[in-house]
């Protein structure tokens, strides 16, 4: 839940659009897709037809049957309104999303230099170059510089990032703006087919279409309301029979009521929803499906470094050479890290000063020089007041220590592959050709890991960290994180042999990916989420991207998966399970007249026949609305066994469907009782 | 209701209970060609069979292939029964000297014996010679408990099996489920039935000297004087077995199985009752064996004893409660007596048996009737027709039952499953549009023929009404009862009803054919497409079907779709009956 | 599909046979054997004259004799046409009925079953208490102790099978048969 944007469930813009688009979506064309309340619009067509016919012919008894026809039509607007709420919080947050696709600029380098041209006429393969202050014209790669980049208005993260040409991140998106620097870039989308643009038309449901699960539950819902409709349509040659005809009205109240109305109302809303709770969380899914399999993953791929682990090491021992004092190799080592920004420099700068109370010097006072690390030396260092102080990997101290004609102490060498063992990379210490000792650089496994893992076994779902690190280190990190596989020494093939072997036995894989190599592994697996920093290979091959690039966002996807299913799932059975005090309302109500006895029905006590249907149907409708913010948060997720979590859901939405319409329906008749309404 | 009572009901559900298993592992090695110690009697039957037949036992069906079968051959059945009928007149084994059977009869009860239903629109023994009864129906009573039993364990074939195309062979389950399960438990069961008094033999009916003649005044008014009974005999236990092994329920004679003949002692009535039960409770541990979770199979096993249970205890409970319209007669239960509703009933079977008959009859889908339930109370009589309205799915017929269950379990795992936060998988199998869609037809088929026929049946007071026995809300009882029984493949009937006409005949046999082959159909299909799905390991984040939970789940699945679709119309049937019964009101 | 329709058909005669013809031949031949009477309806012959099976009730009607249940088989007990009445338990005709009877039987509180017709018509007995109610009326018409009648009754109850399964009962037929004989 990082950065999730929170808006206010009824934002008075939306309610007013959403008021506006139910009533378009009256329309039959709009209301056909949905079987359920189409079904409900056309007997409120009915009933208005015989409805004027009545009034003309002065049969009926008008004030009922006016009253059953308008609640019916606000039945069929207030499921209407849900989906066109659902829809306005996804507009609403395209158009915000549109202020940064204005049109701008766009510097195109030619055969004949530099031309200026709008960004609209920019097509794929064009290179551009784009300097500080200036908006990006287009989606695209950095093939030449580095620069930081503002992507707030995407993202709404406001902390700049950097995108650099080569390695994991190079592409930049349109619409974002370049603070320093200049880059060169070449555009790899044509206009309209832009991320933006993409983003803007998922978020506003345009490209809508309904995923496997809703086309499955629709089928049962449409299959419900047939067998419904059959026992309301047979119900009147039965009455016939016993010689109690019932007016259309109450037949299509009837109707109306048992056909599960609550969750076709709220279907397409709650899967809306669904992708816009996505969209809050920063993270765009290129289609539903994906979505909805990110509630069924099985298997969660995890990259260890900056997923599982923070991304750097971090200092956390100092093993001392031979007749080397603890307080000297740390003063050493922390000398030697002053002026290395990296994080293992900082992180050794503070574990001396924790440990060993030694206080961080300004360098500036000290007329130091520092020795930045380079690829042929592979070690970095200081030179101060004399001291010559070099930190490197063993092999690269250990020829530093030759040229000094000194030789590695055999108790350092040994320390070196203790740490090696435990999953630590040693950093080895040396001054003025002399080895003082080992700095412990540990994989720092982030804070509450072991927790979120233990609640995806919970929720079924195994982890698996892939590594490049040797199997040694990968099992320590592994057991230290909890995760419950691992695998080591990775290369991107493995990653996908990996993805295959657990695909052919059933399963689901997740995985997160950022650079070139994931692409094809970020395609094979069923629900592939490339980070935004990312290559665009990468975001082009996974299913979503995550615009806050946080590897870990995974699990917060899958529980976004699962609680827009589980939403369906506890409508539908609350919907269902509504009919048990429907029925109690309404047949006692329809018979009781010829047969005073079926009164025995009546046992919510219900004024009269008139009332007990209308407090059904006003009680049907109004539970649409009621339940509104119920579908577009989504029903509450804990990660637990789908046995609790069921058991659970059948208790509230279960039980509770057959208890609450008892009380809702007999307050409501109490209420229009008071009014005189029947 | 007595102690005594409530005992046989308890060791009724614990005989249940204890042939469960061994006879459903039986099964299941029976039909994964697993080594048996009858193979030596019937391997080389069965190979005979295939020989002269032209089956090939190895060749595998698609569910495609396997459904044509099935219906080719429930043709080929339907033909045989038909002509036997027509021409029993020319035919031996006719001592009675009995005419052909008219058509539309003819059809019908062909139609009622291939379908498993066994709906008798007839007076047996005045319209079935033995040969007919024997050539023409007690075979049907073997073919379609065969085909069904082949159906439920290709259903079994499609949940275990993963990425195949094919589900079996058609001919080889209805060879292997006829010789090595049917036969030698209706051999066994009607030697049994013998030594209790069933009658077995193919002699002319007797005719004796009534001891105390009778007079007694004819249709056309005039006083004659009876001096003689004729006592229809027949070789009636050998069907018997089958009748109730198989889960058919047609009678040898009208009275079905309150006749002394066919169910002569409380121990026959016993026996019967635990053989309609035997293979379909049964086959839940065939379920269970098959796919590998012995523990789901008695999941579903609670499932239907639960359902069936609380049903016994509704009909015990109206029947021993009497009819409140009676005056000056003792209905109280004492030692003496078992008091209770005793219209329709026998002596010897009392309330008790009579209800937990009622219930396990209708349970499965067998039809066979100990007591007449058109005289049961309206509660009573409620209960048989909610428990064939339920789907016949409560243990259910030979297979049928098993199959119409696991649709149900299909539905019921698709609930769940979307509540749990997943695709819904059943076994390790996703459930997907595909599978819905065929589940909701299947589910849909049923609620389309009853309320469908009943409906329009009531407005036609010429065809629909003339045939009524009783009038009221009764009237409606009999004729959803005609139309429920016969799309649920049961059999029995609200019998006060007339239903040889041509429009019953043919409406019902409409019902009958529709209700059992276009169930089978969607049904194959669902198993067709489980086959070929991949098997997803299962995990905690898998919704179990082995727990108490999942029984619950599934009990109210079935009860909530039953009760939903059918409660506007009983409320207008027995439960009015019911309350102006309480009224006093008669019709 | 044509092979299909030549296996259907040959399958179709070949098991016929088997399970139409040879299935209960084979079942009947071995009930002959074994179990002769009862495979012939048990039988009951008085001097040398078939009056009856001891599985199907007749009609007793007379004040001398134990009365049967009510029958709706054919005219009464007709063993060719087996069947119960089917009236449902609000049809006036049934409720008409069962007043009736219960006029005729001339007792307080007649026991259900004598005034209620059996479900197949043929019902073989009756509730030892609607026996034991009818003591004293056979006992008056026939001269007879009551007290001895009402012991020879009691005589005549069969137990629930093993104490367990089903209802006591008393057998009609062999009562007035037994009856007739002499107590």
């Amino acid at each position: 839940m990082s950065h999730a944007k929170r808006r206010s469930m009824f934002d008075r813009k939306i309610v007013r659009r959403a008021s506006v688009d139910a009533l378009l979506k009256l329309s039959p064309k709009v209301m056909m897709k949905n079987p359920v309340m189409f079904v409900v619009e056309i007997g409120s067509v009915l009933t208005t037809v015989l409805l004027i016919l009545n009034l003309t012919t002065r049969r009926g008894h008008f004030q009922f049957d006016l009253q059953i026809t308008l609640w019916l039509w606000f039945t069929v607007l207030f499921a209407n309104f849900a989906e066109a709420m659902a829809e306005g919080r996804g507009k609403a947050q395209a158009d915000a999303l549109r202020q940064a696709k204005s049109e701008t600029t766009a510097f195109r380098v030619g055969k004949n230099g530099i031309e200026q041209i709008a960004s609209s006429q920019l097509r794929s393969g064009d290179v551009v170059q784009v300097s500080a202050g200036q908006m990006i014209p287009g989606d695209g790669e950095v093939i030449e510089g580095i620069a930081s980049v503002d992507e707030s208005a995407i993202t709404g993260e406001s902390a700049p990032v950097i995108r650099e040409a080569g390695g994991d991140r190079s592409a930049v998106t349109g619409g974002t703006r370049v603070l320093s620097d200049v880059i060169t870039i070449r555009i790899t989308s044509n206009p309209g087919e832009t991320f933006l643009d993409r983003m803007i038309a998922l978020v506003e449901g345009a490209e809508r279409q309904k995923t496997p699960n809703e086309i499955a539950l629709n089928i049962l819902l449409a299959g419900l309301t047939i067998i419904f409709l059959l026992a309301v349509v047979t119900l009147q040659p039965f009455a016939i029979y016993s010689a109690a005809p019932q007016t259309v009205f109450v037949l299509v109240s009837l109707l109306v009521c048992l056909i599960p109305t609550t969750i076709g109302g709220l279907l397409s809303a709650i899967g809306i929803a669904g992708m816009d709770r996505l969209v809050q969380h920063n993270v765009l899914a290129t289609s539903g499906r994906a979505v909805e399999a990110a509630g069924d993953v099985n298997t969660l791929l995890l990259d260890k470094t900056g997923t599982i682990t923070i991304g750097n090491r971090q200092a956390s021992e100092f093993v001392p050479a031979p007749g080397v004092k603890a307080e000297v190799l740390a003063d050493a080592a922390q000398l030697s890290s002053l002026a290395d920004e990296t994080p293992e420099g900082r992180s050794i700068v503070v574990l001396a000063k924790e440990k060993y109370n030694l206080r961080g010097r300004e360098l500036g006072q000290m007329h130091a020089e520092f020795v930045p690390f380079s690829a042929t030396t592979r070690m970095s260092g200081i030179e101060v007041e004399g001291r010559s102080i070099r930190k490197g990997a063993v092999d690269a101290i250990a020829r530093y220590l030759q040229e000094h004609s000194s030789q590695m102490p055999a108790e350092v060498r040994e320390a070196v592959e203790t740490i090696a063992r435990s999953g630590g990379t040693p950093l080895v210490v040396a001054e003025n050709g002399k080895a003082l000792g080992v700095i412990h650089l540990k994989d720092v496994v982030k804070g509450g890991m072991r927790e979120r893992f233990e609640q995806l076994r919970a929720m079924g779902i195994r982890t698996v960290m892939i590594t490049g690190d040797n199997p040694l280190t990968a099992a320590a990190i592994a057991r230290e994180a909890g995760v419950d596989d691992f695998l080591a020494e990775a290369k991107p093939k493995d990653k996908m042999d990996l993805i295959k072997r657990e695909q052919a036995e059933g399963k689901l894989v997740a995985m997160t990916g950022d650079g070139t190599n994931d692409a094809p592994a970020l395609a094979q697996a069923d629900v592939g989420v490339a980070m935004n920093s990312g290559t665009q290979a990468a975001k082009e091959a996974g299913n979503m991207v995550d615009l806050d690039s946080n590897p870990t966002k995974l699990i917060e996807i899958v529980a976004i998966g699962k609680q827009l299913l589980m939403t369906r799932g506890a409508l539908t059975t609350f919907s269902i399970a509504n009919d048990v005090a429907k029925y109690f309302a309404i047949i006692p109500a329809m018979f009781a007249g010829f047969f005073p006895v079926l009164n025995a029905l009546n046992i919510m006590h219900l004024h009269n026949a008139e009332s007990a249907i209308l407090s059904a149907i006003i009680f049907n409708a109004v539970i649409i609305i009621a339940l509104i913010p119920l579908a577009l948060r989504g029903v509450s997720y804990r990660p637990m066994s789908a046995a609790a979590l069921l058991q659970r859901n059948l208790l509230v939405y279960g039980l509770g469907g057959i208890i609450v319409p008892f009380a809702g329906i007999k307050l409501i008749d109490i209420v229009i009782v008071a009014m005189h309404l029947a | 209701m007595s102690l005594n009572g409530w005992l046989q009901i308890v060791v009724f559900f614990a005989a249940v209970l204890l042939f469960t298993k061994p006879l459903g592992v039986y099964m299941a090695r029976v039909f994964q060609k697993q080594r048996t110690r009858l193979d030596i009697i019937f391997g080389p039957c069965e190979r005979l069979l295939y020989r002269l037949t032209g089956v090939n036992p190895d060749e595998e069906m698609s569910w495609g292939v396997y459904a044509t079968a099935m219906l080719v051959f429930s043709a080929a059945t339907l033909v045989l029964t038909y002509l036997v009928e027509r021409l029993q007149h020319v035919l031996p084994l006719n001592p009675q000297h009995l005419p052909g059977v008219a058509s539309d009869l003819a059809l019908n009860t062909a139609i009622s014996f291939t379908t498993n239903t066994n709906w008798q629109s007839y007076v047996p023994e005045s319209t079935m010679s033995y040969l007919t009864q024997m050539l023409g129906l007690a075979t049907h009573n073997f073919w379609s408990a065969a085909v069904g039993l082949a159906l439920a364990i290709a259903f079994i074939r499609g949940i275990a099996r993963r990425e195949m195309k094919t589900l079996g062979n058609f001919w080889v389950d209805l060879t292997r489920g006829t010789l090595w399960v049917l036969l030698p438990l209706s051999a066994l069961f009607a030697m049994v039935l013998v030594s209790q008094g069933v009658v077995q033999n193919l002699k002319p009916y007797d005719t004796v000297k009534l001891v105390e003649p009778q007079a007694v005044t004819g249709t056309d008014g005039k006083q004659t004087t009876v001096t003689t009974q004729t006592i229809a005999q027949g070789p009636v236990a050998s069907q018997e077995a089958i009748k109730m092994l198989g889960t058919n329920g047609g009678g040898f004679f009208n009275a079905n199985s309150a006749h002394p003949f066919e169910n002569p002692t409380p121990l026959s009535n016993f026996l019967q009752m635990l053989a309609i039960f035997l293979i379909p409770a049964a086959l839940t541990a065939t379920l269970g064996q098959m796919v590998g979770s012995p523990k789901h199979g008695w999941a579903v096993f609670a499932a239907m004893a639960l359902l069936c249970f609380v049903a016994v205890l509704t009909c015990y409970w109206a029947e021993a409660h009497g009819n409140p319209l009676l005056h000056g007669v003792d209905q109280h239960v004492s030692a003496l007596h078992s008091g209770g509703n005793m219209e329709g009933k026998e002596v010897r079977f009392g309330i008790a048996n009579s209800a937990l008959f009622a219930t396990v009859t209708t349970d499965a889908s067998c039809g066979a009737v100990n007591s007449m339930h058109d005289s049961f109370t309206p509660l009573g009589g409620m209960v048989p027709m909610v428990n064939i309205l339920l789907g016949e799915v409560v243990f259910g017929g030979v297979g049928a039952g098993m199959y119409g269950m696991l649709v149900f379990v299909i539905v019921a795992v698709f609930i769940a499953g979307l509540m749990v936060g997943r695709t819904p998988e059943y076994l390790g199998k996703k459930i997907e549009a595909y599978d819905v869609q065929l589940s909701m037809l299947y589910v849909l088929i049923f609620p389309l023929l009853i309320l469908g026929f009943a409906a329009v049946t009531v407005l036609m007071p010429r065809l629909g009404l003339s045939g009524l026995a009783n009038h009221g809300p009764h009237g409606l009882s009999e004729i959803l009862y005609a139309y429920t029984s016969a799309t649920g493949n049961n059999g029995s009937a609200f019998a006060g009803l007339n239903a040889n006409t041509h429009w019953y005949n043919y409406t019902l046999g409409i019902a009958m054919f529709f209700g059992r082959f276009m169930m089978i159909i969607p049904m194959l299909a669902i198993a067709g497409n489980l086959a070929g799905k991949k098997i997803v390991p299962a995990s905690s984040g898998t919704f179990p079907v082995t727990t108490p939970l999942f029984t619950i789940l599934l009990t109210a699945v079935i009860v909530i779709v039953g009760a939903l679709t059918f409660f506007p119309a009983l409320s207008l049937s027995p439960i009015l009956e019911h309350l102006l019964l309480g009224a006093g009101q008669t019709f | 599909m044509k092979k299909h329709l030549i296996t259907a058909t040959l399958y179709t005669l070949v098991t016929a046979v088997l399970l139409g013809i040879v299935y209960p031949l084979a079942i009947t031949a071995i009930s002959q054997l074994v179990f002769r009477d009862k495979a012939n309806g048990q039988l009951v012959t008085r001097k040398d004259e078939l009056i009856g099976s001891k599985l199907i009730g007749q009609p007793f009607t007379g004040p001398t004799y134990f009365h049967s249940r009510p029958s709706a088989a054919g005219t009464g007990y007709d063993a060719s046409a087996s069947s119960g009445s089917n009236l449902a338990p609000t049809n006036k005709a049934f409720v008409d009925r069962v007043a009736a009877s219960v006029a005729a039987e001339k007792v307080n509180n007649v026991p259900v079953d004598l005034v209620t017709a059996s479900g197949s018509g043929l019902d073989p007995d009756i509730s030892p208490a609607a026996a034991l109610a009818q003591v004293s009326r056979v006992a008056a018409e026939r001269h007879l102790d009551e007290a001895k009648l009402k012991r020879f009754v009691e005589a005549h109850i069969i137990d629930r099978q093993f104490g367990l399964l089903g209802e006591p009962r008393v057998n009609v037929l062999a009562l007035n048969l037994a009856l007739d004989a002499g107590i």
